[in-house]
């Protein structure tokens, strides 16, 4: 058996282990020294991030967690720093979701990034967390006219008509920007086909800004800069919106450390990259012996038929 | 008459959604069918748990392959079930001191917390993580230049990867940013894949997607496709 054909038939736990190496050892290395890459950001992420940047002090914003803790992986730094950057800009923040596990995921970010940096704020006066609502895109239809109906009560059991944030919000449209985070379905893209397309031409449009997966952002892309005015794409449009984020509030809180967690996203860019090295390697190698055993046989036939 | 009742509520289900999108005074009976859809997806719930068990407990009866792991789920669902409506482990709200179960069944130390954070969420992390490993191993068996197609979708498979990561700033980063030649670092060209070609060929099949939701939809509110009620129709 020659080497080509050893390595062709290479057991595959040899890459399995390969992968493991590649995404465990850049993390145990960043985790003790802290090195990230730098960011270049790209035209959705920077989209994303300057619609939030244009909202006003006081801004209303719905923030819809659609997804679970399988995909949390990808789009929890997301999420944190759509938050961090919601309370940078004192935006009056909405949470809901319309997947089951997902309430959970909005008290931890809700503790961990907006309260951490601003303590300072009341519960149904500057954020509030709506919870879930079973319904999918059922939900988004009757939003869209009368929010209150869906969402009768808060994740706490209170009358959404009792709580202060509340007064003035009737539907979607009373929203100055809705951010999802979003795995799947229901996700994004229903977002877009139910809340924010039947108000496209109207005076005052829906703004929406995602954040998705990277199996589903090509998806989405042929939504944005219309009807979705930014995108963040998988973990890597993740770290540049952190990486843009993170600017504005050291910019804004001069000597104030940012916390570790705060760099999540760009941290997790390191396995990514090793990753995605390795699989150009393999991709590589797989087609090196394709090529060597296919110019082999096809010699062994020429010289069959010569003989 | 149980399937007649089924097709004349979906009947008129769909035509009110129907003409609620097109004549502007009967957009609240379109509201109020989205309501009740929310409503009984809200009652989906119960039937769901009811046929988890319904299929489980069958399995673990008649001693089928795997039913081990049948007995698992029903049990992990017994127990979070359980946990997370007698509210195991969850102090009182401070409003209700006095009040043993008016705290939230997902607060922090609860039992319900516990097994959200140090089950589920590891458990359904992992089931992700592993399409790394099998991915790297589907790239080095399976990923070949074999025809035109395969090597177009390759080169763009090496563009995405090096240009979704600092590598492709470090290959190409000697061009400079502002040069006619920019297109050509692995940012911008991974930006163009994504941004020209995949974008629109997923417009194209959202069209597609769109044509066949809309026939399939008239051939349910018509009653011509009843699949939706089950096998024999």
């Amino acid at each position: 058996m020659s080497f080509i054909d050893r390595l062709d038939a290479i057991d595959r736990r040899w890459i399995f282990a390969m992968m493991a190496c590649a995404v465990a050892i850049p993390i145990i290395v960043i985790g003790m020294t802290g090195v990230r890459f730098p960011e270049v950001p790209g035209p959705t992420s920077t989209a994303a991030f300057e619609a939030i940047e244009a909202l006003p002090d006081g801004a209303k914003v719905l923030f819809s967690f659609d997804f679970d803790p399988a995909s949390a992986g990808e789009l929890q730094p997301m999420a944190n720093a759509f938050m961090r950057h919601l309370g940078q800009k004192k935006a009056k923040v909405y949470c809901q979701t319309l997947w089951a596990p997902a309430p959970p995921l909005i008290e931890d970010t809700l503790k961990k990034c907006l309260l951490a940096r601003n303590p300072d704020l009341v519960y149904g006066v500057d954020y509030l967390n709506l919870g879930y609502q079973a319904g999918n895109e059922g939900v988004m239809k009757v939003i869209t006219t009368d929010y209150k109906q869906s969402f009768p009560t808060d994740a706490k059991g209170t009358r959404t008509s009792e709580i202060p944030m509340m007064q003035g919000i009737e539907n979607t449209s009373s929203f100055d920007l809705i951010v999802v985070v979003s795995a799947g379905y229901p996700g994004s893209k229903e977002w877009v086909q139910y809340v924010v397309s039947p108000t496209l031409g109207k005076e005052r449009p829906i703004q929406l800004v995602a954040g998705v997966t990277g199996v589903s952002a090509p998806q989405l892309v042929p939504y944005f800069p219309v009807q979705m005015k930014g995108m963040l794409a998988a973990i890597k449009g993740a770290a540049e919106y952190e990486f843009m984020v993170n600017e504005v509030i050291e910019a804004a809180n001069p000597g104030r450390p940012l916390p570790p967690a705060f760099m999540e996203a760009q941290r997790r860019m390191a396995p990514q990259l090793f990753g995605h090295l390795l699989m150009v390697g393999l991709i590589i190698v797989g087609n090196t012996i394709f090529f060597l055993k296919r110019r082999q046989s096809r010699r062994g036939g020429t010289m069959g038929a010569a003989a | 008459m149980s399937r007649q009742l089924a097709i004349i509520v979906t009947l008129v289900a769909g035509v009110l959604m129907v003409v609620s999108g097109f004549i502007k005074p009967t957009e609240g009976w379109g509201e109020d069918v989205a309501e009740w859809f929310n409503i009984l997806a809200a009652i989906a719930f119960v039937l769901g748990a009811a046929n988890i068990a319904k299929v489980h407990l069958s399995k673990i009866s008649a001693r089928d392959a795997g039913w081990g792991f049948s007995a698992i789920t029903l049990l992990a669902f017994a127990v979070t079930f359980a946990v997370g409506i007698m509210k195991v482990g969850v102090n009182p709200m401070p409003a209700f001191p006095n009040v043993a179960m008016s705290g939230e069944k997902d607060a922090g130390g609860s039992a319900f917390w516990w097994v959200y954070t140090y089950v589920m969420s590891p458990i359904t992390a992992t089931m992700f993580s592993l399409l790394a490993f099998y991915v790297a191993s589907a790239a080095f068996r399976a990923f070949r230049a074999k025809n035109t197609e395969a090597t177009l979708l390759l080169v763009a498979a090496f563009v995405v990867l090096l240009g979704r990561t600092f590598a492709g700033v470090v290959l190409t980063g000697w061009i400079p940013a502002d040069s006619d030649w920019a297109f050509l670092r692995f940012e911008n060209l991974s930006t163009t894949i994504f941004e020209v070609f995949a974008s629109a060929g997923n417009r194209a099949i959202i069209i597609g997607i769109a044509l066949g939701v809309a026939a399939t939809s008239l051939k349910i509110i018509l009653g011509i496709d009843r699949s939706y009620m089950g096998s024999g129709d």
